[in-house]
Parts: C-alpha cells; structure tokens; sequence
C-alpha cells in the first residue's frame, strides 16, 4: 500500500470518528447523554440484584447483609457446606440436581425427537388425514392447560397403581414422558423451519432410494439445527424451572425432589426457621447458573428465532 | 405402477411419523378434556368412586368466599401487572432502537431476569423486599424515605409482586425491538418535515405502528397472569403462613386455590369446575379484548 493511500484512509478514519459531532447541537448531545443514562440506570437496577445474590452467598452469618459487595471473608465453604447440610437432612443437594438433571435431559431428547419428526411429517410428507392433524396441532395450542391437569394427574394416579408404582405419580415419568408425544407449539415451529426447505431434495434422495426415516434423520435434522437448538434451550428452561409439575407428583418422595421443589422446602427450612441466608442463596446461584449459562451460549440464534416470530407476527 | 407404490410409502411413512402426536392427543388433550368436563359435575376424593351431582360443584363456587377471593386477587395482579410490564418492556425496546451502541451486550443483561428459574427469583427477591434489613428499604432508607413492610403487610403483597414481575420483560422487549425495526423509517422522515415533535413522532408514528404487536402482547399477559402460580406460592406458601397463602391469604390466586383444592384437600370433581371456570373468565375477558382492539390497533390499508 503506497503512504498516499495510508494516508487517505487515516483521514478517512478521523472523519468517521468525528462525524458524530458535525451538525449536531447542544440538544443532540444531552439527548444522547439522557438515553445513554437510562439504559445504564436500567442496567444496574436489573443486574444489581444478581450481584447483590452472588456477593451474599459468599458471606458468613455475621456479615450477611451488610453493606459490602465484595465479602469480608469470602466464604467459598458455603458451596460445600449446603451440600453437607443437606445430606445430614436427609435430602441432599446433589440428589436434587442429579434428579433435575434427568428430568431436563430426558424431557428436552424426546421432546426434541417426536417434534421434530411431527413437524417434518406435516410440513414435507403427503398423508391422509395430514390437515386435520395440523388443524389439531394449531387447537391443542391455544386451549387451555389448566383443564387438564386434574385428569392427566388422575392417569399418572391410576399408572401407579397398575404398575405397582413403577410408573406415574411418585416417580420422574410424569415429569417428562409427555415430551415423548411432541409439544404443540414446538410441532408448529418446526414445521415452519421445514417448509423453508426445497422439497427437490426429499425427491433427489427418494430416487437414489433413500428411505423417509433416512431422510429425516441424515438430510432434514442437521438443516434446521438452529430451530432444534432454540426448540432445546425453551423446553431446557421449562423442564429446569418447573415448580408445580414436582408439587404435584413427587413432593412427598424427598429422594426424586427436583431443584425447584428442593430450593421451595430448603427456602423454609434456612430461610424462614434457621436464618442461614448464605446456605440458600449458594443453593439458588447453583440453580440459576445453568439456565443463564445455556442463554448466553444460545442466545443469539435463540433472540433470532424470537424475533423472527414476532415479525412473521 | 411404481408412483402408486411410492405414493402409498409416504403415506405410510407420513401417518407413522404423526402417530406420536395422535396419540398423545388422544391420552393427554381429548380425553382429560371430557373427563374434566364430567369430573366436574361430581364430587371426586380419589379414594371413592366419583359421585354425580349435577352442576352443584358452580353452584357452590357462587357462595365460595374463598373462591372470591381468589378471583379478586388475580384481577387485580393481571390489571397492574399487565401494563407495567408492557410498559418497561416499550421502554426498553425504545432505548434499545435509539441507535446505541452495543445493543447485544444492553439486551443481554435487561434478559437476564427472564431466563433466571422463578424459584431462584424467589428466594432472591424475598430478602431484596424484607421489612427489617432488605436491600431496597435500606436504599430507601438511605434516601430518607421510610419503605413498606412489602412481603408482610397484606397491602404490599401483591404490589410486591408485581415490581417482581415487571423485571421479568425480556421476550417481549425482543419482540418489540422487532416491531421497531420494522417501522419504515420514511414515516419518520415525513413526520419531521412536517414539524412533529419526537413525542409527536412517538404518539402518531412509532405507536400506530407497532400497536397490532402491543396488542398481540397485552391478550398473552393477560392468559399468563391468570395463571400466575410459581413465584406466589413459592414466597407465601401455606407452610410458612399458618394454612394462608402470605398474609391474610394475599398471595390466595385463582391457580394456587386450584391446586390447593386438586392436591392438598383431593376435591378433584370442585378442581375441574375451577378450572373450567377459570377457562371461561379468561375467554371473556380475551374476547373483550378484541372487541377493543379495533378501537386501538392501527389497521395498515395499503398492505
């Protein structure tokens, strides 16, 4: 590169990092300052509390609330002893976890496999009966949940009964096994991402003599990988964070408690009977961890899928 | 010969593919839907054969004060918590498309609430809010103001949660950032040759404009408010409150009476009327809604 050229791109430069300030006035640069101010107040009024949590989960007894962020000792020993404490209850932390483990694993690969199969089914296949299955695919979506949480617990009930307990209420399958069937909204999601595909490729790989199930799982899967991932991070975070699911099936079989139900009778037993601050919040850092961990990894094709909703509207 | 034989395969193949779904409307939508509808119409303890009593179970929910309520604690969640969150979430949306910097990095953390387990929130938000040594009335404390015993006083209860609730914003931020987005921006180019102000702007251009997605929002936090369930229950649960939920049953909402009548007393035939109950309310109220809209949703002639 000649310096003449050097030189024109330095100007260049210079003129681009300056060209905020041409022509703009006094009133431009105090609306600047106002926008920037708000989105900094926001900011700290959002991720303060998450601070605020973190730093007190690192304090003892004596110095729980007070006034310093940073702590005054830093007691790493909290993150082991919740795990002490809990195992001398009798409802150990690291159940809990393994317990939530399972349910999010096994709840997220077979809701992931039946809606994905659904989907590509009904965006790419000719059947029989396939409109009405949309059309029910669509109803299922909008009714209501509330009507059929008595009977569905009824079934698990009854499941229990006939298997000797094996199945249904007081175990994990209730917590997950419905995914097997597919989710209607996922259903719905996933076939738009599979209208997006050419269907001169299912008919390419039918005459070299591939088979349907061939083609879903080699060709179709890996082209709508970003939907599989936002459709996965969703129903991670559902299966994660459900409370009332774990109420009403396993509350009274401390071994399978999940972390939300686990966190809710920890909440009452040192937050509300003993004042061990510290030990709950170590516990709910452990539980909020994932969750947050997994958003910031998926995040960007997640907020595109969202937004990609929202202007398909 | 051989297309009739392939058309039949991808039929086959199509019907095997569907089957989970048929089925699994079949065990988990369809048939609880009847069987509510019938349980409902009996008195069901789990342990006794359902016994058919006709519409007695609505008939005593009339004279439920209990159920009342319920019911009155819930409206009045869903009518504050509505448009809080509606409200910071156009705010932050605004802020977001006022051509800033670093707008991955600003809507990553106002996100940050929203992927944070209920639970988790919680337990944070319990002693963010206790009377004595919480965090917010110490920094109100701080600016000489004397703060509200919010999660012991039944008048702040559901204040409480609600200033819970309006941090927990991030989707629909999102979604409204991209019906920003999508304002064309001759529209404001227009309306400034023609003198608008930026609240002129706002009023006439930007609202119009992004009205049909508020709307969108306002009818979904309105059904997801009806259900509100996780963090009540899990801040004021019957353990802690003597048998109420928070004090003087304040945190009592439609879906916690729900499940206290399904799981903690097994009146399951009196849980289905509630929620067949709570299907209709909510249906109402949607329907209201959309009788509204076309007095507030701006309709685009020329798309």
């Amino acid at each position: 590169m000649t310096t003449a050229a050097k030189g024109e791109r330095r100007q260049k430069a210079f003129e681009r990092s300056t060209a905020f300030l041409e022509g703009r006035g006094l009133f431009w640069v105090a609306q600047r300052a106002l926008i920037y101010g708000a989105l900094v107040f926001f900011a700290i009024v959002f991720v303060f509390p998450f601070v605020w949590l973190l730093s007190n989960s690192l304090k003892d007894p004596l110095h729980i609330f007070d006034a310093n962020l940073i702590p005054q000792p830093i007691v790493w020993q909290n993150y082991v002893t919740i795990f002490q404490e809990t195992e001398t209850m009798g409802t150990p932390l690291i159940s809990m976890i393994r317990n939530s483990v399972i349910v999010s694993v096994l709840g997220v690969t077979a809701v992931l496999i039946s809606s994905s199969m659904i989907g590509f089914a009904l965006a790419k296949l000719r059947f029989p009966g396939a409109n009405v299955v949309f059309f029910l695919v669509l109803m299922t979506m909008m009714l209501p949940g509330e009507v059929t949480i008595v009977p569905v617990y009824l079934i698990w009930r009854k499941l229990a009964d006939l298997t000797g307990g094996l199945i249904g209420t007081g175990t994990l399958f209730p917590l997950w096994l419905g995914g097997l069937f597919g989710s209607s909204f996922y259903i719905f999601m996933l076939r738009q991402f599979f209208l997006g595909i050419p269907q001169e490729l299912i008919e390419g790989a039918r005459v070299d003599g591939a088979s349907y199930l061939r083609i879903y799982w080699q060709i179709m899967l890996p082209l709508v990988r970003p939907a599989l991932l936002a459709v996965a991070v969703l129903e991670f975070q559902a299966k994660w964070n459900d409370f009332m699911g774990p109420l009403i099936y396993v509350s009274n079989k401390p071994d399978l408690w999940t972390l939300p139900i686990g966190l809710f009778q920890l909440n009452q037993h040192f937050g509300f009977g003993q004042f061990r601050y510290e030990l709950i919040f170590a516990a709910a850092v452990l539980m909020l961890l994932p969750s947050v961990i997994l958003f910031f990894l998926a995040q960007k094709q997640f907020i595109k899928g969202l937004s990609a909703g929202a202007v398909k509207g | 010969m051989r297309r009739r034989f392939r058309l039949k395969e991808e039929q086959v193949a199509g019907l095997l593919f569907v089957s989970p779904f048929i089925v699994g409307f079949l065990i988990f939508s369809a048939g609880p839907y009847i069987a509510s509808l019938y349980l409902s119409l009996t008195t069901y303890d789990v342990l006794n054969p359902p016994n058919f009593v006709g519409l007695q179970n609505y008939i005593d929910l009339a004279s439920d004060e209990t159920f009342g309520k319920a019911l009155y604690n819930t409206l009045y969640f869903v009518v504050f918590h509505g448009p809080t969150a509606i409200a910071m979430a156009l705010i932050l949306a605004l802020l977001l498309n006022a051509k800033v910097r670093g707008v991955s990095i600003w809507r990553t953390i106002y996100y940050l609430p929203q992927v944070t387990p209920a639970v988790a929130l919680g337990v944070l938000w319990l002693r963010i809010l206790s009377p004595n040594n919480g965090l917010l009335n110490s920094i109100l404390a701080g600016v000489g103001i004397q703060g509200p015993a919010w999660t012991v006083d039944a008048d702040w209860v559901k204040p409480s949660l609600i200033l819970i609730r309006v941090f927990v914003v991030g989707t629909w931020m999102i979604t409204f950032l991209a019906a920003l987005q999508d304002v064309p921006q001759e529209l404001y180019e227009a309306a400034s040759i023609d003198g608008a102000n930026a609240w002129q702007r706002f009023r006439n251009v930007t609202l119009p404009m992004i009205s049909r997605v508020i709307f969108f929002a306002v009818i979904a936090i309105t059904i997801f408010s009806m259900n509100v369930f996780d963090i009540a229950y899990f801040m004021f649960p019957p353990q802690v409150f003597g048998g109420q939920l928070g004090p003087q049953d304040s945190a009592l909402f439609y879906m916690v009476y729900l499940f206290q009548q399904a799981f903690s007393y097994f009146h399951m035939g009196y849980a289905a009327a509630l929620a067949w109950i709570l299907f209709a309310i909510t249906l109402a109220i949607t329907l209201i809604q959309l009788r509204l809209s076309r007095y507030f949703v701006y309709a685009e002639t020329s798309k």
